[in-house]
């Protein structure tokens, strides 16, 4: 249980930066250009197209340079997670995470923003209560095996490599990725703010009606401006997605032209906890450092606990726990549970290894959904 | 998905997970001979998190809640299920406020509009929108009623599992009450009840049939703790008629000497009750034609009768008796006494020879006019609105002519104070309006913006009104919108044309709220009104 409040309270704010795109604002920051997807996914991916460089072999000149640093700065950070074991992590918690910092910052300037991200949660971790060093090994295992996956890529299979190279946060090279036409149904849509307030995230969670595919889109703002693509949970858009590689198929940009959409005119159809998890662990293959996977689950019970809510299956006796800050529930779970009213409902959410997190719910029979507040 | 999961789990390859941690905590280089270098254990410590998330399996459910009963009222329709969550969440900010408001409406002020007029068309609150507002009603005790009604059987469970919203379960609001007609549940929480239980229980009792709740009060009457028997006669005003005089004649004789007074109280307000018959006999020795001759003394029928004996501190003693005969005699015993005259006839007289004891009839007059709710004897002791309230015939306190007021049908009271407004202005209108009825009818509406107007001509400023401006927003009908745009147009140039541009557009300003408000209102009741069925 603590274990999971620790997890949590870590997890909360700074994971969402690393979603942040590649050219995301920060100190030592050089390549602001074609590849940033500030202001709107789908025309920054055109206009980058567009603006394809001229000299093919400057491009690739720049592209070795910082290959190079990235390389020097995921070696800088190999050292410094042997050091944290070699030397033992029970020091941490008195040590503070200012030494951390500033490996983060170091990682910025090898223009390595997805490892800095995640070398500032690492620091956090030791100053979040009891159970910190087995999170924290879990975090730097998997910030390792990042970093062996970088210094090994060439020997890589595509899909794996393409994961590697965003989580570390090189800005996805020409590839294109899949296109899939369908009619989405947009599940969910909520904003996080990087640690430093300096950029807004939205996130769209999407499913394709036909396909049954997850697609997730992101659109970023800076402070002042929140992001630009709005669309209401609940809408139907027909529309092309094209998927970026890697990150197990999961980020995807609209193609412009999509309209306003439809109604849906059903609960989308759930699965119980166990397939749930499932799903997780099958994409965990594709991308070892996800998170969570978009699962709709149903029909589930909200159960409300003084040490936790859980979501039960309304047949059997399996049930997901539901990943809270830690403290008092929040307003989102009170809203479920009165929608719930002791029956079953449809809930969409995050479900990772911290438990799962609700976005929106549905009552039995009603198609409009309920977009949870957070 | 248990924190456990990864614990169990021994891996072939990569030892068992508590070991790596401790490894890890304590450091490679620290131990000898075990494990390899931190390379392996990072590597180990990848596989074996991997394996555990992977590995996930759901956890044992834990025991659900009891799902919640039925509420077969519908929910209203889609705007106003928008429109109440929009209020709920301007609760909020509206809490702080800062000086001078401006020309936005208050929706705190409309949330208990919008609650009221909700229940009067039977509607269920959203599901969705219940923690909201449970957490409005626990801030604002005003609101918890109409709140908790709305909020219903699943607001009642919801309440039960978060201890924040205890309150809602103490408030009762029919929560763990039993069905009125369920006389042996009735009977069992009666006698075993907690106190609040109890009086919720003859509450709902008394409104369902008030024969039943004096006999379910007389089952355990001499048994009660004076405290308790004082607050459950209390309860007997609501619905109190002639069938309670036994009861309360027996009270009568009650240890308690606040029980006692309460029962006579009560009695009093019974014109055909014997008591009242006893009082009337003495006040008609006391007051006649010939004048006012109060009490000698107070004998033991008056005692028995709830007359209390010593004066508050300054007031003589026959004044004090004369004061509560007349307030406990029926009204309508003066008519004979004055030979066939009507109240205002009665009201106008001069009193020969007791100047000093006029004022106290009067006073006894009215309070008997509010307590037996006699309009005739109401309105004659209110007098004429635009004659100066100094003079007025009954009393001068504005708030005892509010409570006149009350007993007045609602088109009367409400001319009665427009007619005041017009002679007088809004400087002392404030408690009179309160007695209105809402929304204010036509020429009531009327005269307050009329008065209104008046005092923006005469160069005074809008907060001097904030008072009457507070209630004009929830009392005025929407229906004067129209008018008060047309006085904001007025207001607005005096402020662009002289060097003193304050009154002309702070008025400006408040009449566009009050704008604003009327017709946010009047979309509110719309958007409440049933969808029609399809």
């Amino acid at each position: 249980m603590t274990d999971q409040q620790v997890r949590h309270t870590v997890e909360q704010v700074p994971s969402r930066a690393r979603d942040a795109p590649s050219g995301a604002p920060g100190p030592g920051r050089e390549e602001a250009g074609p590849q940033t997807r500030i202001g709107g996914s789908a025309s920054g991916r055109a206009a980058g197209a567009r603006a394809a460089p001229a000299d093919p072999e400057a491009a690739r000149r720049r592209a070795g340079r910082r290959a190079a640093r990235i390389a020097a700065g995921v070696a800088e950070l190999e050292q410094r997670l042997a050091d944290l074991v070699r030397e033992g992590m029970a020091g941490q918690e008195q040590a503070g995470r200012a030494v951390w910092e500033e490996t983060a910052a170091r990682m910025v300037d090898a223009q390595a923003p997805g490892l800095a991200a995640r070398v500032r949660e690492l620091g956090e971790i030791p100053g979040c209560g009891p159970g910190w060093p087995a999170r924290m090994l879990e975090e730097g295992a998997l910030l390792h095996l990042l970093n062996r996956g970088w210094l090994g890529l060439a020997g890589l299979p595509q899909p794996l490599a393409a994961t590697v190279r965003s989580r570390v946060g090189l800005p996805d090279t020409a590839a294109e990725g899949e296109a899939v036409r369908d009619r989405w149904l947009v599940l969910a849509q909520y904003d996080s703010v990087s640690p430093d307030g300096r950029l807004t995230t939205r996130r769209t969670w999407l499913r394709g009606t036909e396909s049954g595919r997850p697609a997730l889109v992101l659109d970023f703002g800076p402070p002042g401006r929140p992001p630009r693509l709005a669309l209401p949970v609940g809408r139907v858009v027909e529309a092309e997605a094209r998927f970026r590689p890697g990150t197990a198929g999961l980020r995807a940009d609209l193609a412009e032209g999509y309209g306003a959409g439809a109604p849906c005119r059903q609960v989308p159809e759930g699965v119980g906890t166990g397939p749930a998890l499932d799903a997780y662990g099958a994409a965990l293959r594709e991308d070892p450092w996800l998170e969570s996977w978009p699962v709709v689950l149903g029909p589930v019970v909200p159960v409300p606990g003084e040490r936790g809510w859980q979501l039960a299956d309304a047949e059997g006796g399996g049930a997901l726990p539901v990943a809270s800050g830690g403290g008092r529930p929040q307003a989102g779970l009170w809203q479920l549970a009165a929608l719930s009213g002791g029956g079953p409902v449809t809930v969409f959410g995050e479900c990772g290894h911290r438990g799962f997190t609700p976005l929106t719910a549905w009552e039995p029979g009603c198609p409009e959904p309920v977009a949870l507040t957070g | 998905m248990t924190a456990t999961a990864g614990e169990e789990r021994s891996g072939e390859a990569c030892g068992d997970w508590g070991e790596l941690v401790g490894a890890a905590l304590l450091g490679t280089g620290r131990r000898r001979g075990s494990g390899g270098g931190p390379r392996e254990l990072l590597d180990a410590a990848a596989v074996h998190t991997l394996r555990r998330r992977a590995g996930l399996r759901p956890a044992e459910a834990a025991p659900r809640p009891r799902p919640a009963p039925a509420d077969p009222r519908p929910e209203p329709p889609e705007p106003a299920r928008r429109r109440l969550a929009r209020l709920l969440a301007g609760r909020a900010e509206a809490g702080a406020g800062s000086g001078r408001r401006g020309a936005s409406p208050d929706l705190a002020e409309l949330l208990p509009q919008w609650l009221a007029a909700a229940g009067r068309h039977g509607y269920r609150a959203p599901a969705v929108l219940l923690p909201a507002l449970l957490d409005a009603a626990r801030a604002r005790s005003d609101l918890r009623p109409q709140a908790l009604a709305l909020a219903g059987p699943r607001g009642m469970w919801l309440a039960g599992l978060n201890p924040d919203w205890r309150f809602a379960l103490r408030a009762g609001a029919g929560g763990g009450l039993p069905d009125p007609e369920d006389t042996a549940a009735v009977r069992q929480l009666w006698q075993e009840g907690l106190f609040a239980e109890r009086a919720g229980l003859l509450g709902a009792v008394r409104a369902r049939d008030p024969a039943a709740a004096v006999r379910l009060l007389s089952s355990t009457w001499a048994t009660e703790r004076a405290e308790d028997r004082l607050m459950f006669l209390d309860s007997l005003r609501v619905g109190l008629s002639a069938g309670d005089e036994p009861f309360l004649e027996a009270a009568l004789d009650d240890r308690s000497r606040n029980v006692r007074a309460t029962a006579a109280e009560l009695l009093s307000a019974l014109p055909e009750s014997a008591l009242a018959r006893r009082m009337a006999r003495r006040a008609l020795a006391c007051v006649g034609p010939d004048g006012v001759a109060p009490p000698a003394g107070c004998d033991a029928g008056m005692l028995r009768d709830g007359v209390a004996e010593r004066p508050p501190a300054g007031r003589g003693e026959r004044s004090w008796w004369l004061g509560q005969l007349v307030e406990a005699a029926p009204l309508s015993c003066w008519r004979d006494r004055f030979g066939g005259l009507d109240a205002a006839a009665v009201v106008a007289l001069p009193m020969p020879g007791g100047e000093s004891w006029a004022e106290e009839l009067h006073a006894a007059w009215c309070r008997a006019a509010v307590r037996q709710r006699d309009p005739e004897w109401a309105a004659a002791l209110l007098g004429s609105p635009a004659a100066p309230t100094a003079t007025a015939p009954g009393t001068a306190s504005l708030a005892e002519r509010a409570r006149l007021l009350s007993v007045l049908p609602e088109g009367e009271r409400a001319g009665w104070v427009a007619r005041f407004i017009g002679a007088h202005g809004l400087s002392e209108a404030f408690q009179l309006l309160g007695a209105c009825v809402v929304p204010w009818a036509g020429p009531l509406g009327r005269a307050v913006v009329d008065a209104l107007d008046a005092a923006r001509e005469a160069g005074g400023y809008p907060w001097s009104f904030s008072g009457v401006m507070g209630l004009a927003e929830r009392c005025l009908d929407p229906a004067e919108a129209g008018r008060l745009e047309a006085l904001t147009a007025a207001a607005q140039p005096e402020a662009d044309a002289g060097g003193a541009a304050g009154a002309g557009a702070y008025w400006a300003e408040a009449f566009q709220r009050l704008t604003a408000t009327l017709r946010l209102r009047a979309a509110m009741l719309a958007e409440l009104a049933p969808e029609p069925a399809v």
